[in-house]
């Protein structure tokens, strides 16, 4: 569903993407790792549209469209969706009023009538227990003085609602405490079906224990260096990244 | 919609099939402004010598009286004698059905939602406004007349229960208080007037409807509102429609005068003409609006969404003279393109025990200027006084400005004031976040926009917070990208 090729990405005339090849299939989950600064959150905002970064090269297909030409609203509404590294706050807006909104403006494009308030409570609440989330949260203002944990669990409930086929999760698991962590689990892999892709950007291989990757990469200086299965992971865990930089040094 | 509202729309829409004639206002004062052309008002208007001598003295004060220049806004300097004070501008033709309304302005309605009865109505096609009003204005009296409550037009006052209004014009906003309050009460050609009896509660919102028709003629109204001890109202200045004029000099006076423990709720949503995208045309709104806490326990609030006019001059004020009495301000001003507004309130303890809160919420876009100004007075016999005062500016775009000029004065020690502002940028992290669910940049932005004056928009009656809303989102329409 989603083919990457060659991507190439600048922000402020700094190169930091330099060539990402990446092929996602429906069903799958994409695990990405590598260290700080390698290009992992610039990847995922080049993907979901944000217009700081200039692309400077390369194509990028979604579901047969070109990705790069979308305007984000139109990539988020034909289903890709962002979970955020650092979501942020909307004072005044409620999750709930928030949600209502996005869902129906993608429900309108998709043809279909908008939600009533009372079907709109009826998933809502059906979703909110994927992630043990509670109401009360969804009444205060969009992740203003929400937790870490509280944001995460919000980012994934927002995926929950909106059902998009390919979901990319920015570091979900950064800030989590491990009960915490198998909620946020455990409401993605019940997500997780066979029309719909994933990629799981991490810095640990903790939540790979839970979310099970079909495919681990590493992104190193903006590009992917190393593809393995969830093995690699584990590899990556015990050596760190310093022999992936040495293998390339000889290289 | 509701039964009456069903009923009222097909009354309305079969006059207008009956083909109404609109009476075209057809007398009007010379141009100018003399002892002469007061004279010419007060005769046409058949008033009381006592109203005449008023506005005369008024006028001389006025003359000896200049424009303020310390609000922060420009403009070409303003002919007083190149102005018609008495009658609508002859050139305007009323149209006479829909089509005939420029499209633009329709297309503005249907944003907002206004019914097509709702829209001929503020255009002024064919249905009567004043044979609409009037057949409202009566459904509403004789509810109204059961509780002792007054509400007419000020002319209507004059005649009716000129007692009330000789004893009260004037004594919350004086003739000479400031250029354009003595303006007005020299040449006001009508209004509303409102008087709550003791101990009554008004069981509706009592909103300026039959006053949106003489926005097309007078640009100088007054409102006289006296709540009697104990008494409660709530009361709307109506959805003023957009106006497609040159720059128009409104000059407005607004009364309150509430006894022992009175309550009076003042809601406005202005939404004059703003000129166009160059800054081209737009009214400029002079307005003096002022309550006074008389009464021990009393308590007016200010509740205003401002996002019209070219030029905004607009200080609603509470004087806190009875011990224990309350002020609030809570205000939305909103400026896009060139428009510039200069607005705020002054809280002036003067009683025991005296409270006011003020929360403003300030929004820029284009190049625009926006200020906030605003005065705490608290006196030496105000003991105890407290004051909150927050104010906020958001700011959407770098060529537009966003100033606060709070004045703090404080002759009691006493007292406790606290005041926070907070400046920020509508957010591209915010935005992007939106358009990542699906969002368009339009619906981001008045979503951001309507949580950011939420605080605001909760003290509006619940039609009219829909209503300021969609206004919000509309005038920042384009403002973003
Ligand atoms: N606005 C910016 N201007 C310049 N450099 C940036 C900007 N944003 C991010 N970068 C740089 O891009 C690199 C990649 O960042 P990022 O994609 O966030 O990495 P990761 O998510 O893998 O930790 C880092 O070196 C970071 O400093
Ligand atoms: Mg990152």
């Amino acid at each position: 569903m989603l083919t990457i090729k060659n991507l190439q990405a600048k922000i402020d005339g700094k190169q930091i993407l330099t060539g990402v090849n990446l092929e996602v299939k429906a069903g799958e989950v994409h695990a990405i790792m590598g260290p700080n600064g390698s290009g992992k959150s610039t990847l995922a905002s080049v993907l979901a549209g944000r217009e700081e970064y200039e692309v400077t090269e390369g194509q990028v297909e979604f579901l047969g469209k070109n990705l790069l030409e979308m305007a984000p609203e139109e990539r988020a509404r034909d289903g890709v969706f962002l979970a955020f590294q650092y979501p942020v706050e909307i004072p005044g807006v409620s999750t709930i009023n928030f949600m209502k909104t996005a869902l129906n403006q993608i429900r309108v494009h998709r043809g279909q009538q908008p939600l009533d308030a009372v079907s709109f409570l009826k998933l809502m609440k059906e979703k909110m227990k994927l992630v043990e989330m509670d109401q009360s949260l969804l009444n205060r203002s969009l992740n203003e003085g929400f937790s870490g944990g509280e944001k995460k669990r919000n980012e994934i409930f927002q995926m929950a609602m909106l059902e998009p086929k390919l979901s990319i999760l920015d570091e979900t698991d950064s800030g989590l405490d491990i009960d915490a962590l198998k909620i946020v689990a455990n409401g993605v892999n019940k997500l997780r079906n066979k029309s719909n892709g994933v990629i799981v950007v991490t810095h640990y291989q903790r939540l790979l224990d839970y979310i099970i990757p079909d495919f681990v990469h590493v992104l190193y200086r903006g590009r992917i260096v190393k593809s393995g299965t969830k093995e690699l992971a584990l590899e990556l865990e015990a050596k760190g990244y310093d022999w992936i930089k040495d293998e390339l040094a000889l290289a | 919609m509701n039964k009456d509202n069903q009923v009222l729309e097909e009354l309305t829409s079969k006059e207008y099939e009956h083909g109404w004639t609109i009476d075209i206002e057809t007398d009007s004062a010379p141009k100018g402004l003399n002892e002469g052309i007061i004279r010419f008002i007060s005769a046409k208007k058949n008033e009381p010598e006592w109203l005449l001598e008023w506005r005369l003295k008024a006028y001389r004060q006025w003359t000896k009286m200049t424009e303020p220049k310390w609000p922060n806004v420009t403009y070409p300097p303003i002919d007083y004698q190149d102005l018609i004070y008495y009658s609508a501008p002859k050139q305007k033709v009323q149209p006479k059905n829909l089509e005939d309304v420029d499209p633009e302005l329709i297309k503005t309605f249907e944003k907002l939602g206004i019914s097509l009865t709702e829209q001929k109505r503020l255009t002024g096609v064919a249905v009567d406004a004043v044979i609409d009003s009037v057949s409202v204005a009566t459904t509403y009296k004789t509810t109204l007349a059961e509780l002792g409550i007054i509400f007419c037009s000020f002319s209507e006052a004059v005649k009716e229960h000129p007692e009330l209004v000789k004893k009260y014009m004037g004594s919350v906003v004086p003739v000479n208080d400031n250029y354009f309050a003595a303006l007005n009460s020299a040449v006001f050609t009508d209004g509303s007037f409102c008087y709550i009896p003791k101990g009554v509660r008004c069981p509706m919102e009592l909103s300026t409807y039959f006053r949106i028709n003489a926005a097309n003629t007078g640009q100088f109204e007054r409102t006289l509102i006296v709540a009697d001890e104990g008494s409660y109202v709530s009361y709307l200045e109506g959805c003023t429609a957009p106006m497609r004029d040159e720059n128009q000099l409104h000059a407005a006076v607004v009364e309150i005068y509430a006894m022992k423990d009175a309550q009076v709720k003042y809601s406005t949503v202005q939404n004059w003409y703003p000129g166009d995208k160059h800054g081209k045309g737009g009214i400029y709104n002079f307005v003096t609006k002022r309550g006074l806490c008389f009464g021990d326990g009393s308590k007016i609030s200010w509740t205003q969404v401002e996002t019209g006019s070219a030029i905004t001059w607009k200080y609603p004020s509470c004087i806190l003279k009875g011990d224990n009495s309350m002020g609030e301000f809570y205000s939305v001003a909103v400026t896009n393109n060139y428009q510039q507004a200069d607005t705020g309130t002054k809280m002036i303890h003067i009683g025991k025990n005296t409270k006011s809160r003020i929360v403003s919420k300030g929004i820029s876009a284009g190049h625009s200027q926006n200020s906030y100004r605003g005065q705490v007075k608290i006196m030496k016999r105000a003991e105890n006084a407290r004051n909150f005062s927050q104010c906020d500016s958001l700011l959407m775009g770098d060529k537009c400005g966003a100033h606060t000029f709070p004045y703090i004065d404080v002759e009691n020690n006493s007292a406790r004031i606290e005041h926070e502002a907070t400046t920020s940028k509508i957010g591209e992290d915010q935005i992007f976040y939106c358009l990542q669910r699906g969002i368009d940049e339009e619906s981001a932005v008045a979503l951001i926009v309507n949580g950011y004056a939420k605080e605001v928009l909760n003290q509006l009656p619940m039609e009219f917070a829909v209503e300021a809303q969609k206004l919000l989102a509309l005038t920042l329409e384009g403002s973003v990208g």
